[in-house]
Order: structure tokens, then C-alpha cells, then sequence
């Protein structure tokens, strides 16, 4: 699903250098929940901006769902991060002025549904995240939890095959966080790949696979996931270095 | 796309509501400035009968002094004398011909409750009707058999014969003018004249005629005109002497159905011009000309300099008030960003957002257009307040309310440009904690 080989990420200023990524190498399959853990400042934030299309790399390799992203222009790379990926940010980043099925809609409609598909897709996922009855709500009138459910609704209105999430329950008291990372398990389950960043050790438990950056490099892995759905293609399981 | 992209232009309009008046009024302000002075200055050089603005054409006859032209730069004189336009009259050799003075006389209601009052009118043969087209409400013009007949017979304009009649179809009755009964043969109805380009040497945007008459019964009064006169020489002593004399205080005009006939026309001018200079008239060189309506405007300087450069101050301070919209733009997608980076992480290129924050500078600006109508239209009402000869051309007109619209959106779009280019700049990463 996500291949990177020797990935390398160089901020420049006229004065200095700075290594965010150095010979950063992942692979995660099809189906896998991976956490990502690791100090502040490691890289986490670089290496999900890059998985998640946001920022370009300036060394090595990257292939999302065997499709090479290097060189890619705005446009595509664009297209690609509507199709491919949903995202699940820690301050929820709902927009305030639109309800929720507005809010729902935003990513349907860079994919240029048709009006009708783009209401069943809305309906279905709010029912999903169990907010179907407030669809015309606005994220204000929401709690914390609730808003976050949106924005997990959000993701999966589109079909991802791969959701980013960074700190998903970091804004959360323990019983709705709880109640989102039940959540997230149900979406895997049911088939989607997820990438977690997180401070959280319980939460890192529950994931299928740890991976700890240091320093802009993988320094800690567990490479046999807990449960895993075999990808299609060998090479979506190229060794981390 | 475009449509979601204009409810959100609406939604962000509304998002900041202060933010928005602003650059709302400073547009709208902007477009008035502009549009205001544009709109006299558009509607002082229409063209007043489109038509045929190319059949009707001004005679100029250059009889002035050999020592000095009329005008500085050698162009002939603006009006004709009495002999040449009379003479051109029985000529005839033009599809449509008439001359025409400027007169002033008092009329003597017979309704005691109306007082005398002193009128403007103008003196013409029966061809300036077909010519220059006033609507009729009753009755009709005089014919040339009149104008032959010296006959005493009036055409009323829709005002006077509301003030003398109240309105009523006067065809038959009689106005007396300066002791003398005139017969009406005609009323005329609203006669939507922006400029008076049949006499632009007496000024374009001066009080309407309040009757027209015939010349040749006119000639019978022995009353100088009202209107310009201009002499290089002493006219000598009496009516006569005035008539014969080489003063200019005639307009002349020709309508010619084809480029032939206006050449065959300007053939007979010098033709005319050769003759006279014979009897020892028109010692300048041949300078004739034959000038159609739009070209008229134009020389006669219908459209003053001082409007234009009101015109060029009006669109200065709409471009001041654009440097203020940008700013204000900028200040609102900077506010933004958080958003934009969002729409980019859900899928959003660049191309995308430029587009949609373009369509809400366009919004912006069609709202600023709306307001700017409004501010337009009190414009022109000061200017109908301040300035009563430019009552015909303080008014709008559907293709400016049009142009108004459209330079709005234009205007704000383009301010928009700068922060629209910024705005899809925006890196989604450095927005977003993801």
C-alpha cells in the first residue's frame, strides 16, 4: 500500500541544512493499523506530510498504492490525495461556517461526484459515526468527540484506502478518546489501512505495528504485524531498513 | 464547481461581516466615482441618432476674412450666413435640407390665468422634421408649400403646450406670439434628446426649444436671432443690410442618402463657393466641409475637456480604492490559510483554489458593483441637482447599468489577483498538524 526506500527530506535556508528524513525506508501493507511513535522532532510530522502527499521529498522513493509519486505535478498529486487517502487531524479542523454535511461534502466534491452519490455517501458515513441525525448541525454545537467523529466521517465519505491520523484522540478526554479509537479499530477491520501518529503508549498497543523514528530514521519496528491482510503485490513489503 | 465556489464567496461574505463592508464600500465607492463622471461623459458623446447619424451632415462655408480664419487652427466658420443658406435652400440639391436659427418671442396665452411669458424656438423649413425625427403626439409638421407660403403656422413642443393647453391635442387652435396669430399644425411628443446636436454652436446641453416655426415666416419678423452671431465686419445699417451681410448665425444641414450624393453635394458646395467668389465673396482658400453628426460632435467638442479629466479623476480614485481592496483581500485569505490547507489536504490542487478564492473577489466585486449602482444613481441625481444643463445626460442607461456590473467584477477580480496568487501558495503541511 505504502512503499518508501531511502527516503530523505532536507529543509534549506541560505544558512543551514536541516536532515527532517535520512534514508527513511517503510513499508505498510494493505489492511495493516500502524503507529508511528517517536520524541518530538523526530520526523513523525515530516514522514506523514510526505506519505500524505502535503509536502515533496527531495531524495529516494515513494510508492502509494504502486503508483511512483515522485515528480508527480500538483494536479495529480492533488488527485491522488483525494482518492487514496483520508485524514484525521488532532484539532478536528472542521470548517465552523459549514454544517456537517457541508463539511462532509468538501472532499466529494474536488472528486466531482454527482449530487445525488455525494448525499449517500454523506448520509452513510454520518451514520457510520453515529451523527446521521445531526448532519445539519454546525461543528460548534458538537462536542469534542463528536466533532472528531465528523472528521472521521469526513475521511471515510471518499472510500480511502489509507487514513492518516496524527494525535486523533489528543484532544480528547479519556472516555470519547476511547470511544474514537474503537472507531478507528471498526474502520480497519473493515479493510482500511491506517497510520497513526501518537505520544499515547496504550494507543501504540493497540495498533498492528509499531514503528519509532529517531532522528529522522526508523530505529524500532515490530515486523510482524498482528494482523495483517496480505497486499496483492510482493514488493508492498519491502524490508525497513 | 463554479457554483459551490460562489455559495462559498456568499458564506465568506458573510463570515466577516466588517471585513466585507468594507471593501464592499470601498468598491462600491470606487464604481460610482467612476461610473458618474463615465456615464455624462458617455452619454454627452452618444450618438444621438444612430440611424442615420451618417446621412446628416453640417455645411460649413468658409467666408471669413482673408487676414483671419475663423478658428485658430484655419477650421471654417460654425455657422453660415443668410445669403448662403437661403441660397442652398432654393438650390435644393440635397435629399433632405434645412436651415435654422435660434429665436426668442414672447407668447400671449389666452388663458388669462397663464401670463406672458418670453419663449425659445427655433426657426426651420419643413424638411427638419423628416430629418431629425421629434415624435409628434397630435398633428404633424408644416409642408414646404408652407414654407413657401410664408404661412403662420407653429409646431408646439410637449412642454409648452402643456403650459399653454394643458396637454390637450391644440392642432388648429391658434398662439399668439408677439401680437401675431400662429396656427398649430403640431405637438410634439417626448423628445428624448441627450445632446441638441442640430445646434451645437449655441451650446448642446442649453434649454430645449419650446416651438418650432417656419423660416420664411420667421424672416417676416425682422428679428435678429437669439442664438450666436458672428461678424468680421460691421453688417451696416437695417434689417436688410444685415440679411445681405457676410455675419454668420445659420446652421445649415444636408441629408445625403449615399456616399455618391454626398460627394455630388460637396461638388455643388465648391461649385456654389467658385460663384460667389466670382462676386467677389469668400476670398479664403476652398475650405468647405460636410461633417455628419458624430464627426460634428467631436469638432464642436461635445464631450468638454474638463469632463474628461473628471472621467480620468473618477477612475484614479477607483484604482485607490482597489490598492485598498488588495490589501483587505490579502488580510482576509491570510486569515484563510488554516482553511485553504485543509481544502489542499482533502484533495484541492492549486488550480482549485485560485479558483475559488478568484470566484470571491468576484463576489466581493459583484456586490460592490450592486452598492456602486445605487452610489451611481445618487451621483447622477447630484449632478442633475448641481448642474441642470446635464439633465439629458445625468441619467443611466441599461448598457451602463451593464458596464457598471461588469467593471465592478473585473476590478475586484483583478485586485484579487495578487492575494488569490498567495493564497493557493499556501502549504497545506505548514497549515495543518497532521
Amino acid at each position: 500500500m505504502l512503499v518508501m526506500k531511502h527516503l530523505q527530506k532536507v529543509y534549506r535556508t541560505h544558512l543551514i541544512e536541516t536532515h527532517a528524513l535520512r534514508d527513511f525506508s517503510i513499508s505498510v501493507g494493505e489492511g495493516e493499523f500502524v503507529a508511528v511513535t517517536g520524541p518530538s522532532g523526530s520526523g513523525k510530522t515530516t514522514f506523514l506530510n510526505i506519505a500524505g502527499l502535503l509536502e515533496e521529498f527531495t531524495g529516494g522513493e515513494y510508492w502509494l498504492d504502486n503508483v511512483d509519486v515522485s515528480g508527480m505535478n500538483d494536479n495529480d498529486r492533488s488527485r491522488l490525495r483525494n482518492e487514496k487517502l483520508g485524514f484525521i487531524f488532532q484539532s478536528f479542523n472542521l470548517i465552523p461556517d459549514l454544517n456537517l454535511f457541508d463539511n462532509v461534502d468538501v472532499p466529494l466534491r474536488y472528486r466531482g461526484f454527482p449530487a445525488a452519490e455525494r448525499k449517500h455517501r454523506i448520509e452513510e458515513a454520518l451514520t457510520r459515526v453515529g451523527l446521521a441525525s445531526r448532519q445539519k448541525h454546525y461543528p460548534a454545537e458538537l462536542s469534542g468527540g463528536q466533532q472528531q467523529r465528523v472528521a472521521i466521517a469526513r475521511a471515510l465519505a471518499g472510500s480511502p484506502r489509507m487514513l492518516m491520523a496524527d494525535e486523533p484522540t489528543g484532544n480528547l478526554d479519556s472516555l470519547m478518546a476511547r470511544g474514537v479509537m474503537e472507531l478507528l479499530e471498526e474502520i480497519n477491520r473493515q479493510g482500511t489501512t491506517i497510520i497513526m501518529v501518537t505520544h499515547d503508549p496504550e494507543l501504540a498497543a493497540r495498533a498492528h505495528r509499531n514503528v519509532h523514528i529517531i532522528d529522522g530514521q526508523v530505529t524500532d519496528f515490530d515486523d510482524e504485524p498482528k494482523l495483517v491482510q496480505r497486499p496483492a503485490r510482493d514488493d508492498n513489503h519491502v524490508a525497513v531498513a | 464547481m463554479f457554483s459551490y465556489y460562489i455559495q462559498l464567496g456568499l458564506r465568506s461574505l458573510r463570515r466577516n461581516p466588517v471585513l466585507t463592508l468594507l471593501m464592499v464600500l470601498g468598491i462600491g465607492l470606487g464604481i460610482a466615482a467612476s461610473m458618474t463622471t463615465l456615464t455624462v461623459m458617455h452619454l454627452m458623446g452618444a450618438d444621438p441618432i444612430p440611424w442615420k447619424s451618417d446621412k446628416l451632415h453640417y455645411v460649413q462655408l468658409d467666408n471669413w476674412d482673408i487676414n483671419n480664419s475663423f478658428y485658430d487652427d484655419g477650421r471654417p466658420p460654425d455657422q453660415v450666413t443668410y445669403r448662403d443658406a437661403t441660397a442652398l435652400m432654393a438650390a435644393g440639391k440635397a435629399d433632405r435640407q434645412a436651415a435654422m436659427w435660434k429665436i426668442a418671442l414672447p407668447i400671449q396665452p389666452e388663458n388669462p390665468e397663464v401670463k406672458p411669458f418670453n419663449s425659445l424656438g427655433r426657426v426651420t423649413y419643413a424638411d427638419f422634421f423628416p430629418m431629425f425625427e421629434p415624435p409628434f403626439a397630435y398633428g404633424g409638421p408644416w409642408d414646404r408649400k408652407q414654407d413657401d407660403e410664408h404661412a403662420r403656422v407653429i409646431v408646439l413642443t410637449k412642454d409648452t403646450n402643456e403650459k399653454l393647453f394643458g396637454g390637450q391635442n391644440s392642432v388648429g387652435k391658434t398662439v399668439r406670439m408677439d401680437g401675431v396669430d400662429y396656427t398649430i399644425v403640431g405637438v410634439l411628443g417626448q423628445w428624448k434628446l441627450r445632446a441638441r446636436y442640430y445646434d451645437l454652436t449655441n451650446g448642446a446641453f442649453a434649454d430645449p426649444e419650446e416651438f418650432f416655426m417656419p423660416f420664411t415666416t420667421a424672416i417676416d419678423l425682422k428679428k435678429r436671432g437669439s442664438g450666436n452671431n458672428s461678424c468680421f465686419k460691421t453688417p451696416g445699417d437695417g434689417w436688410d443690410a444685415y440679411l445681405q451681410s457676410d455675419c454668420v448665425w445659420m446652421q445649415m444641414w444636408v441629408e445625403l442618402d449615399s456616399p455618391a450624393r454626398l460627394a455630388e453635394y460637396k461638388s455643388f458646395l465648391d461649385n456654389y463657393v467658385n460663384e460667389q467668389k466670382k462676386l467677389g465673396r469668400f476670398e479664403r482658400p476652398l475650405n468647405n466641409r460636410l461633417l455628419d453628426v458624430n464627426a460634428w460632435m467631436k469638432d464642436q467638442k461635445v464631450v468638454s475637456r474638463d469632463v474628461e479629466v473628471q472621467t480620468g479623476l473618477g477612475f484614479a480614485f477607483l484604482a485607490v480604492c482597489l490598492v485598498n481592496t488588495i490589501g483587505l483581500l490579502l488580510a482576509k485569505f491570510t486569515r484563510k490559510s488554516g482553511e485553504i490547507g485543509l481544502r489542499r489536504a482533502l484533495g484541492a490542487s492549486r488550480r482549485e483554489v485560485f479558483t475559488q478564492f478568484l470566484v470571491e473577489s468576484g463576489v466581493v466585486g459583484l456586490s460592490g458593483g450592486l452598492v456602486g449602482l445605487v452610489l451611481t444613481g445618487l451621483g447622477l441625481l447630484a449632478v442633475r441637482a448641481l448642474y441642470a444643463s446635464y439633465k439629458s445626460v445625468a441619467s443611466l442607461d441599461v448598457s451602463m447599468v451593464l458596464v457598471t456590473i461588469a467593471l465592478a467584477v473585473v476590478s475586484a477580480v483583478l485586485a484579487g489577483l495578487y492575494p488569490t496568487w498567495r493564497a493557493c501558495r499556501v502549504q497545506p503541511a505548514a497549515q495543518l498538524k497532521v
